[in-house]
């Protein structure tokens, strides 16, 4: 081989660099301190980073409790929330996911594995009834899914009583919940499952979906929120309007 | 910098470090390694000046080709548009028994009409339309809830049935459990367990129950049974039972009535696709 014997010794410095601690973690640190803040703070400074969409709303309290349990059942080890924008994604599921859609999740359930379908859309697909059927027995509708029975959500009561304390703790990383929400999320959270009083709920959480859907209305189940949560997927955004594919063009 | 030594065993030439006596030998990356790796730093900032790959603080730098994966879909959806055009706007155009007739049209409805209703439907009404016993109606029967004539059809898909569009079907059956004693119900049930029943449609009409349905039951039932598709109120006198046809079941159906929701499909379906569907449904068996 040619180059074998060359001796290596870098440029005059590096020794010294290389000899001192101090001096190596500083020039190290400077170095990707460099590569960070130029991929960071970008994002930070630009306004479009995530385009502003109507419709865009935080969570009620019962959709934000079927979203803890969607997390707990690790439901995103299967199915992804993220339409990817390509043309076989789009024909299937509706339209890609925008970054709005997603603001105020926290933590976000993109996923990265679909083993089930894509659940970014979900939301008024298919009735409530439907949702129920499946959570208690999925190949009742679906003979080929291979998906675990979720029955025992129906039997679990939502703990009402910690409502307002997880609302409280989302507003403080950025959801902005107002004190009426958070004062009203028991009873927001009482009239989503049951369909009544819905008045107050409607306003404070526009499109919010009402409605007995666990045939328990006596009961706030577990049941009641997933079902909730996944009927208001994608839902928010109205894609027919053309003001939005402008904004989104760019 | 060291004196440069030559190892006298290999005769090549060391690094200059020493350890407890021991020397190291230079071995250096191989020249096309590191031909290799500048190339690809340079292919790297092609890139970089190509694609969308770096923001200022102020904007996203789009590169010089402009490309972006959003304009790429809608390229790719103008051409998939483009190809079918000609037939889904003329499937748009013409009024969809004509649509039905059209030996083209036809074919092209339900091969598309397939796909769409395997994704948008088949989860409730079965692949193949066979529906879910005792959950969702079959639709390849001539047994029709809100009518089965292609604008029927069309109507329930684009708007759907008991949900939040305005122009949804709408009814709603009371739960008689409400209205009526324990008796009247059980009397009432044994009435529409008859109606099926073609022997006994002369004697049927001495039971008590027939005219507690006759005034309960009939506005959406039909005086015999029959069903009203205004209503979507459900035929009684066939063997056809959404939600079981057993004496339990029917009552139970009366006393806390259980009714079927649809989604409306407007928002998620263009207008050739809810034709294509529309096509395909009508043509599973039970079209009228």
């Amino acid at each position: 081989m040619a180059n074998q014997g060359t001796p290596n010794h870098g440029t005059p410095n590096h020794g010294t660099i290389e000899r001192s601690l101090p001096l190596l973690s500083l020039l190290s640190l400077l170095v990707i301190a460099i590569g960070g803040l130029v991929e960071i703070v970008p994002l930070f400074r630009i306004e479009s980073t995530v385009e502003k969409v109507a419709g865009i709303r935080p969570y009620s309290p019962l959709e934000q409790m079927g979203r803890n349990i969607y997390t707990r059942e690790g439901c995103y080890t299967c199915h992804s929330q993220m339409i990817r924008p390509f043309r076989d994604e789009v024909d299937r599921y509706g339209h890609y996911s925008i970054a709005a859609e997603s603001m105020y999740d926290h933590p976000f359930l993109w996923g990265s594995k679909r083993t089930g379908p894509d659940l970014a859309r979900v939301g008024l697909k298919y009735s409530n009834a439907w949702h129920l059927a499946h959570m208690e027995d999925p190949r009742s509708v679906v003979p080929v899914s291979i998906m675990p029975a979720y029955r025992q959500l129906k039997d679990r009561d939502i703990d009402l009583d910690s409502l307002p304390a997880h609302l409280t703790a989302l507003r403080k990383v950025g959801v902005p919940y107002t004190d009426t929400q958070i004062k009203q999320a028991i009873a927001d959270a009482k009239a989503q499952a049951s369909g009544v009083d819905t008045e107050g709920l409607l306003a404070r959480y526009p499109k919010a979906r009402l409605g007995d859907f666990d045939g328990q209305p006596d009961r706030v189940t577990e049941m009641d929120a997933i079902i909730a949560y996944l009927q208001v997927l994608g839902t928010l955004v109205d894609f027919r309007d053309a003001r939005l594919e402008k904004g989104a063009a760019k | 910098m060291a004196q440069r030594e030559r190892d006298p065993v290999t005769g090549r030439l060391t690094t200059g470090h020493e350890w407890d006596g021991i020397k190291e030998l230079a071995t250096p990356i191989p020249g096309w390694w590191i031909t290799v790796f500048l190339i690809s730093i340079a292919v790297a900032l092609l890139y970089l000046w190509l694609y969308p790959s770096f923001a200022t603080t102020k904007s996203l730098e789009p590169g010089v080709l402009g490309w972006s994966s959003r304009q790429e879909l809608r390229d790719e959806q103008a051409m998939a548009a483009a190809a079918q055009g000609p037939l889904r706007n003329r499937l748009v155009a013409t009024p969809l028994e004509e649509a039905g007739a059209d030996e083209t049209l036809r074919r092209f409805a339900q091969a598309g009409g397939r796909a769409l209703f395997n994704e948008n439907c088949a989860a409730c009404h079965g692949v193949g339309g066979g529906g879910q016993q005792g959950q969702f109606p079959a639709l390849l029967d001539d047994d029709w809830l809100w009518g089965g004539k292609q604008a029927d059809i069309i109507q329930t898909i684009r708007h759907g049935i008991r949900n939040e569009d305005a122009d949804s079907r709408q009814s709603a059956m009371p739960a008689f459990a409400d209205t009526l004693s324990k008796d009247q119900i059980a009397q009432v049930t044994d009435y529409v367990l008859t109606l099926s029943d073609a022997s006994k449609a002369d004697s049927r009409t001495s039971l008590p129950g027939a005219a507690i349905f006759k005034e309960n039951c009939a506005a959406c039932h039909g005086d015999a049974g029959e069903g009203g598709r205004d209503m979507g109120g459900p035929r009684l006198n066939d063997a056809i039972w959404l939600y079981g046809g057993s004496r339990d079941a029917i009552m139970r159906q009366i006393n806390n009535p259980r009714m079927g929701v649809m989604p409306s499909f407007a928002t998620r379906l263009d207008e050739a696709s809810l034709r294509m569907l529309t096509l395909y449904v009508h043509g599973l068996g039970g079209g009228e």
